[in-house]
């Protein structure tokens, strides 16, 4: 049983860094733009913003292969963006046009691309989880080495479903890292007031499950731990649990009165410990990029993310027959 | 450039709020993340952060305003150097237009017609089957067609079924494709619905449906919603069975109906079956379905042997009713084992003059309305037969349909017979008089017949 704490390589390539570095700029920007779009009334219901924990899921998919699948819960667009999904059907789909993944009918919470291997945005808490389990099982029941990445929140960790999941997952070997996207708060409610377990990834030993505790803040740790766990699965080993400390700079969703922590807390954690700000200083500091050079992806990057808040005004809405479509698929004859 | 601040939309249902107060000033330089101002909104007092860097060029709308309208322009934020644009800004910003679709409605599906035809051709040699053989052959042939489907479950495999359904599936399939599992029914649920999302063809076995409660969130929200929520990308091709409503003497929480439960569900087809026949071709039909399908058998039922054809491939599509018995005074519309007490009124019913017409609907979900309103059309007279409760009951659904289509053919009011308004009760005594019988089906045409 390992719990290594993992502490990132220093020689890593210009290219890869620039490319997290990007990567991570673009689902900060999209995030930011889809806060405006809400306030602006274009994007309705809920929609939960994943700004602070960019280095999560960019880690992770650098640490991924072709074939590899992907669910999580409803704070979903930075997953979506990390595996390829275009940002357009991505704010299409959150301001309900036809040009979006799920046609206007999913919305924040629901979307998919099967081309992308993503299965979702769930909104029910910890769903994800057994899907995420099942998914690994039918890679595994058709004899492939593909691993299914099951996010979750640590407010989902206390979710029955997870251990149930956990015991089957392990008592069938399946390849599913179970990433713990802990950062820190379930809503409202901090890790401390919902559990006195001291860590979520320790609570997979009962099972028999391995994982490890990871620097969620910081990319090139992350992707590391993900080639521990993808390995460990492709080996046909089993399950393995990440828990990847981050932090949610925004609200749990758009409507949050923000008093359950304080403003200088996420202000520190915003000057100290972010994601994109450690590449971007080890850029500059390593003479790996210049000044400009940034400059010039934040420009290219504001130019993709205005393109898709574009799309997505201009994206007529469904048309009143989609109402009845995609509820049953249609049986062959 | 000079851009507008405007007032947010801080929740799903904030139309209007109040600027409670300003945390920064004119000519203050603001970057992405701090605090423009504090916005009280119909939830909770919400802190509205700048996105964007710049500087606080004007403020428009002065702390303490009350009422003002989401994307009412509230200050102008200017770069280095720039001049505030004049008050023109000032103006309520409208929502931009979303683009218009046609007013009318597009309409339902319709119902699916009535087809009449028998189930196989009365030359084809049939062979006494029981319905618990019926499930496990019909489960078996699909096996071997598709190699994607495998069955998973509490006791499936080296128990051989806990009501025997399973019985020799193991020995023939292997423990890769008869897959026991601990007792843990949301996580197999969860388990086996990914998988299907997966692209396997999962059979889900439910020691019994009350169990199934347990599991209810992924069979409803990760089954059936998903094909539309991603807007046709993918789906959850697969069964969930297993023994449905009162067995015999095990007390209220090992004896209820799902059956109007789950009808209730867009993106779920469900299935009744009665006889043998219907289990084994309805069986093969859900599997090879592209969608979730309940599939609630009885345990009662399990051990009677009805005529099954013996054919390669039997199946019945769903949506089509049988009439188990013709007759032109009364509508008996029922299904699974609600057939027996119907079947066993219309035999009393006779014996008094009285001619019961009753149909075994099979599926609740696609419903074979037709067939019940061709029916009603030429009796005039209606009961509906269930185990179930009364309150939201499948016949309830069954008398709106006929109200609506029928209304005028009717000769009186439909009667729903249904279980008694209350948990099963354990005594023998009380138990009896909880469930339906057939008694209760014969006065219930005596009374819409007038007799």
């Amino acid at each position: 049983m390992s719990a290594k704490k993992t502490a990132a390589k220093s020689n890593v390539s210009a290219e890869e860094l620039l490319g997290h570095y990007r990567e991570m700029l673009m689902i900060r920007r999209f995030e930011e733009k889809a806060g405006q779009l809400y306030g602006m009334g274009l994007i309705g219901g809920f929609c939960h913003l994943y700004i602070g924990q960019e280095a999560v899921v960019v880690g992770l998919e650098a640490a991924s292969k072709e074939g590899d699948k992907r669910v999580t819960s409803y704070r979903d667009h930075g997953h979506m963006l990390a595996c390829g999904m275009d940002p357009k059907g991505i704010m299409a789909e959150l301001t309900g046009r036809e040009g979006g993944f799920s046609k206007g009918k999913g919305g924040s919470m629901h979307m998919f691309s099967k081309e992308k291997h993503f299965y979702g945005g769930h909104g029910i808490v910890a769903a994800q989880v057994p899907l995420g389990a099942g998914l690994a099982f039918s890679d595994k029941y058709k004899g492939n080495d593909n691993v299914t990445f099951a996010y979750f929140g640590d407010g989902a960790a206390n979710q029955g479903q997870v251990y149930e999941t956990y015991n089957m997952a392990e008592l069938w070997s399946l390849p599913v890292v179970f990433v713990i996207e802990n950062n820190q708060y379930a809503m409202g409610t901090s890790v401390k007031r919902s559990t006195k377990s001291p860590s979520l990834w320790e609570r997979g030993k009962a099972y028999g499950i391995e994982g490890e505790e990871v620097d969620g803040m910081n990319v090139l740790a992350v992707k590391e731990a993900g080639e521990r766990a993808v390995a460990h699965c492709r080996a046909g080993e089993g399950p393995y649990i990440l828990e990847v400390k981050t932090y949610r700079y925004r609200g749990h969703s758009m409507s949050d009165p923000a008093k359950y922590r304080t403003r200088e807390e996420v202000q520190k954690m915003r000057e100290e410990r972010d994601p994109i700000e450690q590449i971007r200083s080890m850029l500059l500091t390593g003479k790996l990029a210049s000044e400009d050079d940034l400059k010039a992806i934040d420009k290219e990057i504001k130019g993709i993310v205005n393109e898709a808040a574009e799309f997505s005004k201009e994206s007529p809405e469904p048309a009143l027959e989609e109402l009845w479509t995609d509820i049953y698929a249609k049986v062959e004859a | 450039m000079a851009t507008e601040i405007l007032m947010p939309a801080l929740s799903p249902t904030m139309e209007e709020g109040t600027l409670s107060k300003w945390m920064v000033k004119e000519g203050d330089t603001v970057s992405s993340g701090d605090i423009l101002a504090e916005i009280e909104t119909d939830k909770a007092t919400m802190e509205f952060e700048a996105t964007d860097e710049g500087i606080v060029g004007k403020i428009l709308i002065a702390e303490g305003t009350e009422g003002v309208k989401v994307n009412t322009a509230i200050a102008i934020m200017v770069e280095e150097g720039e001049a505030v644009p004049e008050a023109s800004a000032a103006s309520v910003v409208a929502a931009p237009p979303v683009v218009a679709s046609a007013p009318t409605v597009a309409a339902a599906p319709v119902a699916p017609v009535m087809d009449a035809t028998p189930d196989w051709a009365a030359d084809v040699p049939v062979k006494q089957t029981t319905v618990r053989e019926a499930l496990r052959d019909a489960m078996a042939e699909e096996m071997r067609r598709d190699e994607n489907v495998f069955l998973m479950g509490e006791e499936v495999g080296e128990y051989q079924g806990a009501y025997k359904i399973s019985q020799g599936l193991l020995d023939e399939f292997g423990a890769k494709r008869i897959i026991d599992t601990p007792i843990t029914e949301h996580g197999f649920a969860g388990i086996a619905t990914g998988a299907a999302f997966g692209g396997l063809r999962p059979i889900v076995e439910f020691m019994t449906f009350n169990f199934a409660m347990q599991a209810i969130d992924h069979i409803i929200n990760s089954a059936a919603k998903t094909l539309y929520m991603s807007g046709g990308q993918m789906g959850a091709p697969m069964v969930f069975r297993g023994p449905n409503g009162a067995a015999a003497r095990v007390g209220a929480q090992h004896s209820q109906c799902y059956a109007a439960w789950y009808m209730q569900i867009p993106g779920l087809k469900v299935v009744t079956p009665y006889s043998a026949a219907d289990a084994k071709g309805l069986m093969k039909t859900a599997i090879r379905d592209p969608n979730p399908v309940i599939f609630l058998e009885n345990e009662i039922m399990y051990g009677k042997a009805f005529d099954v054809p013996v054919m390669d491939d039997f199946t019945i599509p769903f949506g089509k009713a049988k009439i188990e018995r013709s007759g032109d005074d009364v509508t008996i519309v029922t299904f699974g084992i609600g057939v027996t007490y119907a079947l066993k009124a219309a035999e009393k019913l006779a014996e008094e003059g009285i001619a019961a017409e009753v149909v075994n609907l099979r599926t609740l979900r696609p419903m074979d309305t037709e067939t019940i309103l061709t029916s009603v059309r030429k009796t005039n007279r209606c009961v509906t037969v269930e185990e179930g409760w009364p309150q939201g009951s499948v016949g309830g659904y069954i008398c709106n349909v006929i109200m609506q289509e029928a209304f005028d053919y009717l000769d009186a009011p439909v009667i729903n017979c249904t279980g008694k308004d209350v948990p099963m009760p354990y005594a023998a005594n009380l138990e009896k008089h909880a469930l339906l019988t057939a008694d209760d089906v014969v006065d219930a045409c005596k009374k819409v017949t007038y007799r």
